[in-house]
């Protein structure tokens, strides 16, 4: 009985991020524009486009192989599953011990792997162009974020994140230079994965700076919707994952009852929204950079994740 | 027993080895030389496997009257031993059908035959050894048994250099093992590993050992800067060999270096755990950067080879500082992600070799930029090989994230070692290993996607066909083992426990009996993975939505041509190539790690010629550890030249002046 119940639990996570995952797309678009002094499109516009794609039929290269038309279904579910794992409103659920915070990190690995051959499949120069800048983006944005991974866990003694938002929440921790370092090179990374301003940008196709768009240009219809809802998924996780580790203020524990969940759901939707704001606040003061800039970006992630983790040994010491 | 039974089969693939030098221009030699090379590694690792999931490996011995009169030559098989063997027998069990398919393609039979199963014979001998000579003795049947091999096409141009290259460092090293062996016998000159296990070096004669052991064990493996062979040798070999010889002849030099410095030399010392890991650390980067830049199907995997040495090493290094430190737990961590990385590593190494064999026979291209568009002609190829790149590019669900997850949680003990160099050395290690793993990603979306996905760059590619059975059966035995390592990881951690155990003095927690076949290498609230909840989820996930959307949204498929923003080029040059690939990441790393340099020429306005670019790469540890040598022994060549043209009275003085120099030196000796 007690199974079924934290079973149950467990599928109302992985529901609950697929449902939040567009309205957080939504609402920092809704953001962007009335920052910049416009309607923009209505808060549940992702949920409408995804519909109408779905419906839509796809329209297939002649040179595309099966890798192209399995790669949206493989890319949705690793990314579905690593935000699903994620302690969202609650630390502790059944299957969060199936993936720490490493495993998580490759399970998103895994998907940019499957995205950036199927952005070389059909053999169009952009596709090429969107894949190989985005392992390049990835092969420093992904050692930066274990180097945060590491900071964490060194402090917090685990790399599971249930483990580590307790950590986070109990009195022991303080204010930490280390903390601070590694929240930086956190959402410099978050910024870098998910495409956003200055790395790229998400609401342009044709800029020859593109990354993610190219990879994703010869798709349409519903492996278009499918993989669109990944990258809303996957702007979800890492929000989920900068809220559960520094600022883990409300999330209720496995086992708390309905109530408590009930109250970590409330609380969860305020930090995304929290999150979302200042996205949207950033994205629009900063001007996209070059993209021979970004490796000196992602490099300066990846020497404050380095310098988080050796700043503990030595505050540790003092 | 069980070692009588691997010597049988040791002596049945010798005795194959020689009739295949008699029967080699005869039709079925091949198929007679694969197939009892396939039956005899099969039972070898049936016995082997056997031996290390039962327990009863436990030093079973024999001793033989051949080698040298008065020592014998010493056989045993402990934990560890038989642990490799699983890995060499594995290896040859795989290759030999492979051998089946490919080797009917082979233009000189007689020049593969006779030294495959030889070459099996002395890496399973090397495993048994028991004693210095025997070990040096097989360990030398293995280098030339496979320096043959690797000339068996030595018309082919750059192969017989490769051959001359392999031969000289293949001995360089044979030498330093040999002076380390002299070392570990000490002056009583007991070459039994019995002995030398009963009486350790002292620790300074230690550190010497173990730097010969690194330069011996070391570059048959391919620690940098020892690798410079490896790459040229291992792809000139026929395609079977050259997975042997990376995934297993590799492993065979891990095997002589766990031998010797955790069984034989005593307790470590901590910056030994320093030095072997830095190292590792270095091999792995070096090793995927090259393998980026590299276009040569088969050279690419060989750097990669390199750079997976590296993460044993790595683990290695850290095993080695936890056991300085008396944290045999740490120590056992350290060791098992090492051995079950060399496991998974001769997996899908082997898996890679035989794909890229495959593509060669397809299309006799090795080069990646006149192939593409392979998926279409060789689909299950293709997906055997698809497998092995997600494989070996450390994403879960399968085997090498596991091992390379385990070495991570090796790193993530550091704060527990009193060393301050370790502890910030070791983290340093940790983001070596993060950055190598995110490059190997990187070169295998490279590598998969221009050898099979886009559009075929020549008429080879273009009309290539589908392997045969022999060979897809060997690729697809190996792909389903990377996804049962992968997602069952516990059986194969517990299969390690005697091994570490041997070696550590610790084993990891029993696994099996866990829920949901989970994985906890420390305890349940440090961290913890399943494989088989991930693999099953994403393939639920998949299948589900996929199975939803297609019944209840849209089926509906419309081909046409591609889009490409509306300015589609019929010509496939127009795609990315693999230098066009790795061209953003030779701009961030190759500008500092290979000087790399780009050289524009663009002609003025209204001349018609066309524009050219070309990139210059140096090789920075050829530069600085090869490039002198071969200078210094050019330097030395060219002026003891001269001696050769003397009169013959200089003659006579020369002789004169060394006798007299003899003659005093003996005087001065006494």
């Amino acid at each position: 009985m007690a199974i079924a119940l934290d079973l149950l639990v467990q599928f109302g996570q992985m529901l609950l991020v697929l449902a939040l995952a567009p309205l957080l797309t939504g609402y920092v678009r809704k953001v962007k524009a009335h920052l910049l002094r416009r309607q923009g499109p209505p808060l549940l516009q992702p949920y409408r486009d995804l519909l109408r794609l779905l419906r839509k039929e796809v329209v297939l290269a002649h040179t595309a192989s099966w890798v192209f038309r399995a790669a949206p279904y493989l890319v949705f579910a690793a990314t579905w599953v690593a935000a699903s794992l994620v302690p969202t409103f609650a630390t502790g659920l059944i299957f969060s011990y199936a993936a720490d915070m490493i495993a998580i990190v490759a399970l998103l690995g895994s998907a940019r792997f499957m995205l950036a051959l199927a952005g070389l499949d059909v053999g169009t120069s952009f596709g090429g162009i969107g894949s190989s800048r985005e392992m390049m983006i990835a092969s420093l944005a992904e050692p930066a974020m274990l180097m945060v991974t590491f900071t964490l866990s060194l402090l917090a003694g685990s790399t599971q994140l249930s483990s580590i938002a307790a950590f986070m929440q109990g009195a022991g921790v303080g204010l930490r230079v280390s903390l601070a370092l590694a929240l930086i090179g956190l959402v410099m990374v978050a910024i870098a994965e998910n495409a956003r301003i200055p790395v790229d940008n998400p609401a342009t196709h044709l800029e020859l700076t593109m990354v993610h768009e190219a990879m994703i240009l010869e798709y349409s219809g519903r492996h278009l919707a499918v993989i669109e809802a990944a990258s809303y998924l996957k702007l979800l996780l890492y929000v989920s994952v900068i809220a559960c580790v520094f600022f883990p203020w409300g999330i209720a524990v496995s086992g708390q009852g309905p109530a408590a969940y009930l109250g970590g759901v409330g609380v969860y939707v305020l930090k995304l929204a929290a999150c979302g704001f200042l996205l949207a606040v950033f994205e629009t003061a900063i001007a996209k950079m070059r993209v021979f800039r970004v490796p000196d970006f992602l490099g300066a992630a990846l020497m404050l994740g380095f310098l988080a983790a050796l700043l503990l040994f030595v505050s540790r010491a003092a | 027993m069980a070692l009588t039974g691997l010597m049988w089969c040791v002596a049945a693939l010798l005795a194959a080895g020689v009739a295949a030098v008699a029967a080699a221009r005869v039709r079925a030699a091949s198929a007679l030389v694969y197939g009892t090379a396939l039956c005899v590694s099969t039972a070898a690792l049936g016995i082997a496997g056997a031996s290390l999931l039962t327990g009863h490996a436990t030093a079973g011995t024999l001793t033989l009257p051949v080698g040298l009169p008065w020592l014998g030559a010493h056989f045993r098989l402990d934990a560890l031993a038989a642990f490799f063997l699983v890995v060499v027998n594995l290896g040859g069990a795989m290759a030999s059908p492979f051998g089946l398919g490919y080797g009917r393609h082979e233009e000189t039979p007689a020049r593969v035959l006779p030294f495959f199963p030889a070459f099996l014979a002395g890496m399973n001998l090397v495993v048994l050894a028991d004693d210095a000579f025997t070990f040096l003795f097989t360990w030398e049947l293995m280098s030339l048994s496979s320096w043959a091999l690797v000339m068996a096409h030595h018309r082919r141009s750059g192969n017989a250099a490769a051959g001359y290259l392999y031969l000289i460092m293949a001995s360089f090293g044979t030498l330093a093992l040999l002076l380390a062996f002299g070392l570990l016998a000490g002056s009583a000159g007991d070459y039994a590993f019995e002995g030398m296990r009963a009486a350790p070096p002292a620790a300074g004669m230690a550190g010497a050992v173990l730097a010969l052991v690194l330069i011996g064990a070391g570059s048959k493996a391919g620690l940098v800067p020892l690798h410079v062979w490896l790459p040229l040798a291992h792809p000139a070999a026929p395609s079977h060999v050259s997975a042997l010889m990376s995934g297993v002849m590799t492993k065979v030099a891990v095997y002589g270096f766990v031998r010797i410095v955790f069984d034989l030399l005593g307790a470590p010392i901590w910056w030994w755990g320093a030095l072997v890991a830095l190292l590792g650390g270095i091999t792995a980067v070096m090793g995927v950067l090259h393998a980026l830049m590299e276009h040569d199907l088969k050279r690419l995997l060989a750097y990669h080879t390199v750079e997976n040495i590296g993460i044993i090493f790595i683990g290695l290094g850290l095993a080695l500082a936890f056991e300085a430190n008396r944290m045999s737990a740490a120590a056992a961590l350290g060791l098992t992600a090492a051995l079950f990385h060399v496991f998974n590593h001769s997996l899908f190494k082997s898996l890679l070799f035989f794909g890229s064999g495959a593509v060669l026979t397809a299309t006799g291209e090795r080069d990646m930029e006149r192939l593409g568009g392979l998926v279409h002609r060789m689909p299950l190829t293709a997906f055997a090989f698809l497998v092995g790149s997600a494989a070996i590019s450390a994403l879960p669900p399968f085997n090498g994230f596991v091992s390379e997850w385990l070495t991570f949680q090796a790193v993530l003990l550091s704060p527990g070692l009193p060393q301050w160099l370790l502890k910030f050395l070791v983290p340093a290690m940790g983001a070596l290993l993060a950055l190598s793993a995110a490059l190997a990603a990187a070169c295998f979306v490279k590598a998969f996607g221009v050898t099979f996905l886009g559009r075929p760059r020549s008429d080879a590619a273009r009309d290539a066909v589908e392997t045969d059975r022999w060979s897809l059966a060997a690729m697809f035995i190996l792909a389903a083992l990377c996804l049962v390592a992968g997602i069952l990881p516990g059986y194969f951690i517990d299969a390690l426990a005697p091994v570490t155990q041997a070696l550590a003095g610790a084993h990891l927690p029993r696994q099996e009996q866990l829920d949901w076949l989970t994985i906890v290498p420390v305890a349940q609230s440090r961290s913890s993975y399943n494989g088989l909840l991930l693999f099953l989820f994403i393939a639920l996930a998949a299948g589900l939505g996929a199975e939803a959307i297609h019944r209840w949204a849209s089926d509906a498929v419309r081909r046409s041509a591609a889009w490409d923003c509306g300015f589609p080029d019929p010509s496939p040059a127009t795609q990315y190539t693999a230098g066009s690939f790795s061209q953003p990441i030779r701009k961030v790393f190759g500008t500092v790690v290979f000087r790399a340099r780009e050289e524009v020429h663009m002609p003025p306005p209204g001349d018609m010629r066309a524009g050219r670019m070309h990139v210059r790469m140096r090789d920075v540890l050829w530069d600085a550890f090869y490039a002198p040598i071969t200078g210094l022994v050019g330097f030395g060549a060219d002026h003891l030249n001269k001696v050769q043209f003397l009169t013959i009275r200089a003659y006579l003085t020369l002789v004169f002046g060394a006798l007299v120099v003899l003659l005093m030196v003996l005087a001065i000796w006494q």
